[in-house]
């Protein structure tokens, strides 16, 4: 396999980590805004102190995704931030407000009505940047962005304002609830908070089947690449085949309350969705003009990376490992009781 | 005033790097403040220090949090603003940056385990963990500066038209300068995150001279603050040194040389004319310029009518900026040497209203030098983004109305640092004597702290 097939292997392994970790994160903002019930205010502190530990490490994977592109596919970089340099402005606009606000909500000492300002700011910023971000990746797949040499010549708004690209929008909202909700069933440590999540994974994964079939409906016409790849490649068609296994039963396992498996289901459903959207457009990096081989760097310099790559990996994992380690969910009561620094 | 759109990316990068500048300083330098406190904490049982590594925690929470987020924002930036210039060299660069992601990653993940684990985590884990933080911090601003050493003076590729050819990313990753540029990089986010630090408990001090934890937690920022300050003007000397040799056009901005000549004399504030090719109101010391730069009295310093007129930086800004960085740093010293001194003489540190003062007054120096000195490096390396290769006008995006982002940003930026600076003033209003609850506990007096 020559390096810039790996590479581009590794960059989409990249993307269903930010997929799972960092989808799970934006998830839970949604459920914090749409937390209701007799239960709100217990919903909302649950979903804080899952994230509190681990949101930074989990939006780290998209500053990893970033630096594997520009680093390893230069040219990729610079056409999708010409072309997409509006939705990704806003994108970080949503990033910004996110973290600042959940942060500033954890260590305002003000009281419940600030509280409630920046928890309003973090979880409305949670349902915008999943929404730009799946904007973002409809217009790659749609073959709407066009290059010419180095010049992008598609315009500014076309390509990420398409049908196509609103409901792969709307599918990365609804998968990333759905992840959250399942992960949530496994951190609360009562019967009640449990089944609100329960039921809201299983909403949230109706939500994402419809999400699922309009942009399959819609790529026909609006990413006829990608409907081609879907259509036609038979390890496309696996890939797609073991999603909608993965779906069911994830929605199986959570319909019998087994909550455990069901995160893993679901875990594997989301990171074959990413991987399939990577599949059904390989080889091209931006459809249509921008190939992993057309952009990629030069053979020393991709080798040097996967190198750098691998010494970061055996850092890095270990100490994630570590780091989930700690805050596994606790049995019954006891995660309720410790305090935040 | 008429702006550009390559002005307003100019200036949008220029506001995001000086907005994430601090928090990165911070994410740097308040780990170790915070383990040193856990690990004098340890040491002696004493709560005051347990509860100022804790409240240190919380600030290196909030400020680590806008760090991230302001981090990822420029990590999009550098496309967004400067597509070429990440098209062609982004591979040249990759290195570093693959690396410093990796820094990051380590040191937001055993931030994590520190802020959060304190009560599910051994105690030899806990501070373990803060180490970490600490050195990572450190390793990822390391990594950062090899790219700005990179583009200030670039090596490891063989220019073309069309872009770098026969790239050496390891040769790239270290070009010439890298050692003085990291260590000068270092050691001010050190210098300024223990000066603001003991600028905030002189503060308080002032008003309250008896808190114990305010003096204690004093006793904890100054030694660093002292011995930053004090190594701060050497490196930055050797730094200045391999400018003169490397990037002779940047040291005569720098210095307001107008006109190549021997025994330059060293002029102290002034400000540069372009029109005219002079330096007025400058205090100058006759042949101070080439002994510090080349160590001889007589040295020649080339002037800026060696180089072509549209390769010049903004003369008066650079000069300007580094007036005002040597200036603070001078300042500083001069606090750290008095204080040390006392330190010496007294076997205590200081104490006394008008030392307070000075260190109340001092506390702001080391971020204006912070971004003084990284205006100098950044203005000096105009009109190139990659000097001599790229310039900066050939590297800006095609997207136009730069001016929407830039003030969005703007705004978004001044809000945020609104924000952090009222609840860090709420968390160290929480400390207050007064504030703190009535008990049976003893108030340590007077006592002396080492």
């Amino acid at each position: 396999m020559s390096t810039d097939a790996v590479l581009g292997f590794v960059l989409a392994g990249t993307f269903v980590l930010y997929a799972l970790f960092g989808g799970a994160d934006f998830g839970g903002g949604v459920w914090d805004l749409l937390s209701f019930g007799p239960r709100k205010a217990e919903q909302r502190a649950l979903i804080a102190h899952a994230m509190g530990p681990v949101w930074e490490v989990n939006h780290i994977w998209l500053i990893v995704g970033v630096v594997l592109l520009f680093a390893g596919f230069p040219r990729a970089f610079a056409a999708l931030s010409v072309a997409l340099h509006v939705p990704l402005t806003l994108l970080l606009l949503g990033i910004v407000f996110r973290g600042a606000a959940f942060t500033f909500r954890t260590y305002d000492m003000r009281g419940d009505a600030a509280q409630r300002q920046w928890g309003l700011v973090f979880s409305a910023a949670s349902v915008v940047a999943p929404l730009l971000l799946g904007m973002c990746v409809g217009a790659v797949a749609s073959g709407s962005i066009r290059v010419e040499g180095r010049v992008v010549v598609s315009g500014f708004f076309a390509s990420w304002l398409s049908p196509f690209a609103w409901a792969v929008g709307v599918l990365a909202l609804a998968l990333f609830a759905f992840l959250a909700a399942v992960f949530l069933t496994h951190e609360a440590s009562g019967a009640e908070l449990r089944e609100d999540f329960r039921r809201r994974a299983l909403g949230a994964g109706v939500a994402v089947f419809v999400a699922a079939v309009a942009v399959l409906l819609l790529a026909r016409e609006g990413a006829p690449r990608v409907w081609e790849g879907l259509s036609r490649s038979p390890f496309a068609l696996a890939l797609h085949a073991a999603t909608g296994v993965a779906a069911v039963t994830a929605f199986a396992l959570l319909w019998t309350r087994r909550f455990q498996w069901a995160r893993l289901a679901a875990a594997f459903q989301a990171g074959l969705i990413v991987l399939g959207w990577a599949a059904s457009q390989y080889p091209y990096l931006v459809v249509p003009d921008v190939t992993l081989q057309g952009a990629a760097a030069s053979p020393a310099t991709q080798r040097l990376l996967l190198i750098a790559l691998g010494v970061g990996a055996l850092t890095v994992i270990p100490s994630i490992a570590l780091l989930f380690r700690v805050f596994r969910p606790r049995p019954e009561g006891s995660a309720t009781t410790d305090t935040h620094g | 005033m008429f702006m550009t759109d390559l002005l307003y990316a100019r200036a949008q990068m220029g506001l995001s790097l000086a907005f994430h500048i601090v928090f990165a300083a911070a994410g740097v330098a308040l780990p170790v403040l915070m383990v040193l406190s856990d690990w004098k904490a340890r040491r002696t049982g004493d709560s005051d220090y347990r509860k100022l590594s804790q409240k240190l925690a919380k600030g290196t929470a909030i400020l680590f949090a806008v760090g991230a987020v302001s981090g990822t924002v420029l990590s999009f930036e550098l496309g967004l603003l400067w597509p070429e210039f990440m098209g062609q060299y982004g591979e040249v660069i990759g290195l570093p940056f693959s690396l410093e992601g990796v820094a990051f990653f380590t040191e937001a993940i055993f931030l994590g385990i520190y802020l959060y684990g304190r009560e599910r985590v051994s105690p030899g884990l806990h501070l373990f963990s803060g180490v970490m933080v600490a050195v990572s911090g450190a390793a990822s601003a390391f990594f950062v500066t090899l790219v700005n050493v990179f583009m200030n003076d670039p090596s490891g590729f063989v220019a073309t038209p069309h872009g770098p050819t026969d790239i050496e990313p390891l040769k790239a990753m270290f070009s010439p300068g890298w050692l003085t540029q990291t260590s000068h990089v270092l050691l001010s986010c050190y210098q300024a995150s223990a000066f603001a630090m003991a600028g905030i408990h002189a503060s308080v001090l002032l008003r309250h001279p008896g808190s114990a934890f305010h003096r204690k937690a004093l006793s904890v920022a100054l030694p660093l603050a002292c011995v930053t300050a004090l190594l701060q003007p050497v490196v930055g000397d050797l730094s200045a040194k391999h400018v003169a040799k490397a990037q002779p056009v940047k040291l005569a901005a720098m210095e307001g040389q107008f006109e190549t000549e021997r025994g330059a004399p060293l002029r102290l504030g002034g400000l540069p004319d372009v029109e005219t090719g002079t330096v007025s109101h400058a205090l100058d010391i006759p042949n101070g310029l080439s002994i510090l730069a080349f160590g001889d009295p007589n040295a020649e310093v080339k002037g800026l009518n060696e180089f072509p007129r549209d390769t010049w930086p903004p003369v008066a800004k650079v000069h300007v900026a580094f007036q005002v960085m040597v200036g603070t740093g001078s300042a500083m010293a001069l606090l750290a040497l008095v204080t040390l001194a006392y330190r010496w003489r007294r076997k205590a540190w200081p104490s006394g209203r008008k030392m307070m003062w000075a260190w109340l007054v001092s506390g702001p120096l080391g971020l204006v030098a912070l971004e003084a000195g990284w205006l100098v490096t950044e203005w000096g390396r105009q009109p190139w983004i990659v000097r001599g290769v790229m310039r900066t006008a050939d590297a800006v995006t095609p997207v136009p109305h730069l001016a929407a982002p830039f003030w969005t940003f703007t705004v978004v930026y001044v809000f945020l640092g609104v924000v952090v600076v009222a609840l860090l003033k709420r968390q160290v209003a929480d400390t207050l004597p007064d504030r703190e609850p009535k008990g049976p506990d003893v108030k340590g007096g007077e006592a002396h702290v080492h």
